[in-house]
């Protein structure tokens, strides 16, 4: 059995005043192998959120299964890290005190927080170092600049070390260099822990360049159309972006997305 | 620690004197330009009366200024805190849910929508004259505004936040400790500057109506007595008390969510 198993899935939401609820995914079906790379990508709308929500166990399929690591989902996971475009620091705590946040959730941290308090504010400074923020710990999130922030939000989904990473297009309102940095920094975190990850964007080179494979998602009510297996050899670096075979799969992906939006 | 806006401000203060002595300069001004108009203008005292006889009165009188204005500090004072243990207590309850929120809302704004000076007849059948009636009005009109604020408050944490702890397995409980109370304290004491004003005006209206002591009782019993100089010291005390205790809380505002100040949140 896969990693994370989702069977034959539908969602309504439910319904808002007299209109019927939206019907956000219907015929959903993926799986991703334990330590993969995955990226969903689709038309605006068309129920990957959704998706994100049904993994970790925040909404609750109306049809169909969900399973991760084995086990069907019955609630929130605890087993998953998440990020999303808006990196949500809260202004209060030190950065380093963010990316804390998990360990003060999820056991075992959250019982031995004040027995082992330096050693995890060691490790969520090492973890910052990791993605370039040295000494950043320090400041405040509203000191960081809005990419620095979203690498803060980064560590904060992998303090805990999930088996599990969910990233709603956490690169999506940055600029295109600071993107392409933080598509390295994605590469080498996840090179070197081997979490598993799903990975939503709107950016296909983000997708081609970061994936194993890439489901590409039907318009509303979303279902996948398409799985795009990215040979490519790893370590891939920034050039390969513009290699003729990484063009080609953007193109492919392109062509199926205008399609699906029709 | 200090932002950059509180450092231009102090900057500004070393090298311009006059922003540090423009609200002495402007108040003091407004004084000596109405002394000069009321004796040039030959104003009768019961019309208008100039600063300098108000002052008199207010020496002559400074006994019972005193006291009145104690019994009006504390009655809004007293009504306060009550509008503070429970409009914090409310606030929590409102905010904990969308749902409580989404029922109870409605019905606080009707409720805040009674005009407060009509509730004072009420309270006086209930409750009878005297300071107990102030005490209540003070604490009825401010207690909406810190309801509201820490609601929403809590209310309003990121769905990104809370969706993040979620998925960890953080109970209600968690997420309410950890984002939604230290994320609606800004809220909460922004709304104590309005809360004590408004206070402050419940007790002294309710003293006008229904009191037999305060500075609101004072100034009604003046101005049935034609001691206009003392009506009008009636009314500087009270601006000056309502100057100290929105200061006060302002103080305590900037004290205690200074992070909220530096980091522009809410804005
Ligand atoms: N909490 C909710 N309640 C009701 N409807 C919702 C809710 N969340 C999403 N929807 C609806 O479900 C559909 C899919 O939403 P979803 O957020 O999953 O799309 P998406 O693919 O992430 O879109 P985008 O690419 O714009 O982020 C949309 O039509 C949306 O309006
Ligand atoms: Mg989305």
């Amino acid at each position: 059995m896969s990693f994370v198993e989702i069977a034959d899935v539908a969602l309504r939401y439910a319904p808002q005043g007299g209109a019927e609820g939206t019907l956000a995914v219907d015929g959903l079906s993926l799986s991703v192998e334990k330590g993969e790379f995955v990226a969903v990508v689709g038309p605006s709308g068309c129920g990957k959120s959704t998706l994100m929500k049904l993994a970790t166990g925040l909404n609750f399929p109306t049809r169909g299964s969900v399973s991760v690591a084995g086990r069907p989902v019955k609630g929130p996971v605890s087993i998953a890290g998440m990020a999303f475009q808006n990196p949500v620091m809260l202004p209060w705590r030190l950065t380093r005190d963010n990316v804390l946040l998990p360990l003060e959730v999820v056991q075992p941290h959250r019982r031995q927080m004040r027995a082992r308090k330096a050693e995890y504010q060691a490790k969520a400074d090492a973890l910052l170092a990791s993605v370039g923020l040295e000494g950043a710990g320090e400041k405040y999130p509203w000191q960081l600049s809005g990419g620095m922030q979203q690498r803060a939000s980064l560590c904060r989904a992998l303090i805990h070390e999930p088996e599990l990473v969910m990233l709603d297009e956490p690169f999506g309102a940055l600029d295109a260099f600071t993107r392409e940095e933080l598509w390295c920094v994605m590469r080498d975190l996840h090179a070197q822990k081997n979490f598993t990850t799903i990975l939503v964007t709107h950016d296909l080179r983000e997708a081609v360049f970061l994936a194993d494979r890439i489901f590409v998602l039907s318009a509303r009510p979303g279902r996948v159309i398409k799985v795009r297996d990215v040979d490519l050899p790893r370590p891939r670096p920034l050039e390969v972006t513009y290699e003729k075979q990484f063009t080609d799969i953007v193109h492919e992906l392109r062509g199926l997305i205008a399609e699906a939006r029709q | 620690m200090s932002d950059a806006g509180e450092e231009a401000v102090v900057a500004a203060y070393k090298s311009d004197p006059w922003v540090r002595l423009a609200p002495w300069v402007c108040t003091i001004g407004l004084f000596v330009v109405w002394e000069i108009a009321v004796r040039v203008l030959g104003v009768p005292y019961y019309i208008l009366p100039a600063p300098s006889s108000v002052a008199y009165a207010a020496y002559e009188f400074a006994g019972g200024l005193a006291e009145n204005s104690l019994q009006t500090l504390w009655t809004t004072v007293a009504g306060f805190l009550l509008a503070i243990v429970f409009g914090l207590a409310l606030g929590l309850f409102i905010g904990w849910d969308r749902r409580i929120y989404a029922g109870l809302y409605p019905l606080m704004i009707g409720f805040n929508s009674i005009p407060k000076v009509a509730v004072v007849p009420i309270l006086v059948l209930w409750v009878g004259t005297g300071w107990l009636p102030a005490v209540l009005t003070a604490f009825l009109i401010s207690f909406f505004p810190i309801v509201v604020n820490v609601a929403t408050g809590l209310a309003t944490i990121e769905p990104e936040m809370e969706d993040v702890l979620r998925a960890l397995g953080a109970k209600k409980l968690d997420i309410m400790t950890k984002v939604g109370i230290p994320r609606s304290l800004p809220y909460f004491f922004g709304s104590l500057k309005v809360a004590i004003t408004l206070a402050f005006i419940g007790s002294v209206m309710s003293e006008t109506v229904a009191a037999n002591a305060g500075v609101g009782h004072m100034m009604l019993t003046a101005q049935a007595n034609f001691e206009v100089p003392l009506v009008f010291a009636c009314l500087i005390a009270l601006a000056i008390e309502g100057i100290v205790m929105y200061a006060v809380m302002a103080w305590l505002e900037k004290r205690m969510t200074g992070w909220a100040h530096r980091s522009g949140f809410n804005r």
